[in-house]
C-alpha cells in the first residue's frame, strides 16, 4: 500500500501550507481518483507520494516501508510529457532511462520504433505521453501517479492509454488518477477523493 | 462569404537535411474552411498537431523558417503583409494560448493600454475598468505582473487585451487548457458571447467535450489535415449523423459516451 500519512507541505518556513494533514492511501490494483477545483495542491500531493518532494511533516510510505530502492516504484506521470524528458536525449536513450522494454509492452501502448531516433520535440505530445508511460512500466514499478496524463490528448487516444493501465491495475498495479475530468474518473476510478 | 476564409493552407518548416541540402517538412496540409460572423467554429486536433501553427499562420507570427502555403482571406480580401498590418489588433486578434505571450516585466494595465494605442484607441482609467470588468477582473488584476494572475485571471486577462480594439475575428488557441472546469466554461462562454455579437470566433482545442456546448460547427483536424467539418449538434447519441468515421471515433471514445477506442488509431 502507497501510504500519505498527515502530510503537510509548505515552500518554506513562511510559506502558505498548500496541503494540511492530508491521508490518502492506495493499495495495490486500485486505481483511486483525485479530483478538485485549481490551486487545491492535487499535484504537490502526487509529488509527494512519488518522493519528488518531502512533506512539510507527515510520512510517506511504500507498502509500509520509507522508500529505499533504486528504481522508484512509485513513478510520476507529468501532464506535459515535454517537462519530464530531456530535450538533449533521443527517445531511445529516454526510454532506456526506466528499463528496456519488450515488444509486447512496446506495442501495447502504441510506440513505434521509428520514433527511438528522434527528439522529443519531434513527435507529437500523444507520442511522447506513450513514451513516457513505456519508461514508466519497468518492472519495478509498483504505484504509477497520473496526473492529468491524458487531458492534452484526444479522446481516443484516452481511452487507448487507460485501456492499457485498466489492464495493468486488474495485474495489481495501484494507480492515483488526478484529473478535471469527472466523467472521466467515474469510467476508470475504484473510487474517487476530492480535495 | 465567410469572414476568415482559408484556403488549402499549408504550413511547413525548412530544415537542414546534412550540411547544404535544405528540406521542408510539411506540418499542416491543404486546410480549407471558413469562420462566418456571428459563428463560433471549434478546430479540433490532437496537441502537438499543429494547431497553433494555423493561428500563427493567420497572424503572421511564425518563426522565420516556417514556409506558409495557400491563401488567408479575411472580409473578402487575401491577407497580406500590409494588410495584416492593418487589421492585427483592429480587425483581428488573437488570445495567445500561454502567458508568456505577455510581457513578464509590465503590469497588466499598462499592457491593456499599449494594446489599445496598437488598435489605435487611447484608453483612460475608466475605459480600461469596464473592459476588465467585463471579464471579471477588478483594479486588482490589472495593477498585477502576468504571474502573479491565476491560470483563469490570465485567460480572461489575455481576452481583455484581445477585446480592446473590438476586433471582427478572435482566434483563441487552447484557453481552456490547464484550466479547471468552472474556469473553462467561463472563458468559452465570454467567447461566445462575442460570437453572438456579431464577431467570428474560431476556437483551437484539443477538448472536443468542452468545446461542443459553444460551438456551432467543429473542423475535425487529423495528422495535419482537415478530416471533416462537422454541425456541433451532430455530435450527438452513436455519432450517426457525423460525417467522417474519425470524428465518430473521436465521439464515442469520450469517457461520458462508450469510452471505446473502436479500432481508430490517430
Amino acid at each position: 500500500m502507497l501510504t500519505a500519512h498527515r502530510v503537510s507541505f509548505r515552500h518554506g518556513p513562511r510559506a502558505p501550507y498548500i496541503l494540511r494533514e492530508v491521508d490518502l492511501s492506495i493499495r495495490p490494483g486500485e486505481i483511486v481518483g483525485l479530483s478538485g477545483p485549481s490551486g487545491r495542491g492535487k499535484s504537490t500531493l502526487g509529488r509527494l507520494l512519488a518522493g519528488h518532494l518531502g512533506p512539510t511533516s507527515g510520512s510517506v510510505t511504500v507498502d509500509e516501508r520509507a522508500n529505499q530502492y533504486r528504481f522508484n516504484p512509485v513513478q510520476y506521470l507529468h501532464q506535459s510529457p515535454i517537462f519530464a524528458t530531456d530535450p538533449r536525449w533521443r527517445i531511445s536513450r529516454i526510454v532506456a532511462e526506466g528499463w528496456t522494454p519488450d515488444d509486447v509492452t512496446r506495442n501495447e501502448l502504441g510506440v513505434k520504433e521509428s520514433w527511438y531516433d528522434r527528439y522529443p520535440h519531434e513527435i507529437s505530445g500523444g507520442e511522447l505521453q506513450r513514451v513516457a508511460l513505456l519508461r514508466a512500466l519497468a518492472p519495478g514499478l509498483r504505484y504509477l501517479i497520473a496526473d492529468e496524463i491524458t487531458s492534452m490528448l484526444d479522446p481516443v487516444a484516452q481511452v487507448e492509454i487507460w485501456q492499457v493501465l485498466l489492464k495493468r491495475a486488474r495485474l495489481g498495479l495501484g494507480i492515483l488518477a488526478i484529473s478535471h475530468d469527472q466523467a472521466l474518473l467515474e469510467r476508470i476510478a475504484t473510487r474517487v477523493v476530492t480535495i | 462569404m465567410s469572414f476568415l476564409r482559408l484556403d488549402q493552407v499549408s504550413v511547413g518548416f525548412t530544415r537542414y537535411d546534412g550540411l547544404i541540402r535544405q528540406r521542408e517538412f510539411r506540418i499542416l496540409e491543404g486546410l480549407s474552411f471558413g469562420v462566418d460572423r456571428g459563428e463560433l467554429v471549434a478546430l479540433i486536433g490532437a496537441s502537438g498537431g499543429g494547431k497553433s501553427l494555423l493561428a500563427h499562420a493567420i497572424f503572421g507570427i511564425l518563426p522565420s523558417n516556417a514556409v506558409v502555403g495557400g491563401r488567408i482571406h479575411v472580409d473578402g480580401t487575401t491577407l497580406d503583409a500590409p494588410l495584416r498590418q492593418r487589421y492585427c489588433g483592429r480587425r483581428m486578434a488573437l488570445v495567445p494560448q500561454s502567458l508568456s505571450h505577455l510581457d513578464p516585466m509590465t503590469r497588466c494595465r499598462k499592457q491593456i493600454a499599449w494594446a489599445g494605442q496598437r488598435a489605435g484607441h487611447r484608453l483612460n482609467a475608466v475605459s480600461i475598468e469596464s473592459l476588465l470588468a467585463r471579464y471579471g477582473l477588478d483594479d486588482q488584476a490589472a495593477n498585477a505582473f502576468p504571474h502573479q494572475l491565476s491560470g483563469g485571471m490570465a485567460r480572461r486577462m489575455m481576452m481583455a487585451i484581445a477585446a480592446v480594439g473590438d476586433p471582427d475575428l478572435i482566434v483563441a488557441d487552447e484557453p481552456t487548457s490547464g484550466l479547471d472546469g468552472e474556469n473553462s466554461a467561463n472563458v468559452l462562454a465570454h467567447l461566445r458571447e462575442q460570437a453572438d455579437c456579431g464577431k467570428a470566433v474560431l476556437l483551437i482545442t484539443h477538448s472536443l467535450s468542452e468545446a461542443l456546448a459553444f460551438a456551432d460547427r467543429v473542423a475535425v483536424m487529423k495528422g495535419g489535415r482537415l478530416e471533416s467539418i462537422e454541425a456541433a449538434s451532430d455530435f450527438a447519441g452513436g455519432g450517426e449523423a457525423l460525417r467522417s468515421p474519425f470524428a465518430r471515433a473521436l465521439w464515442t471514445a469520450l469517457p461520458q459516451n462508450a469510452f471505446s477506442a473502436g479500432g481508430a488509431i490517430c
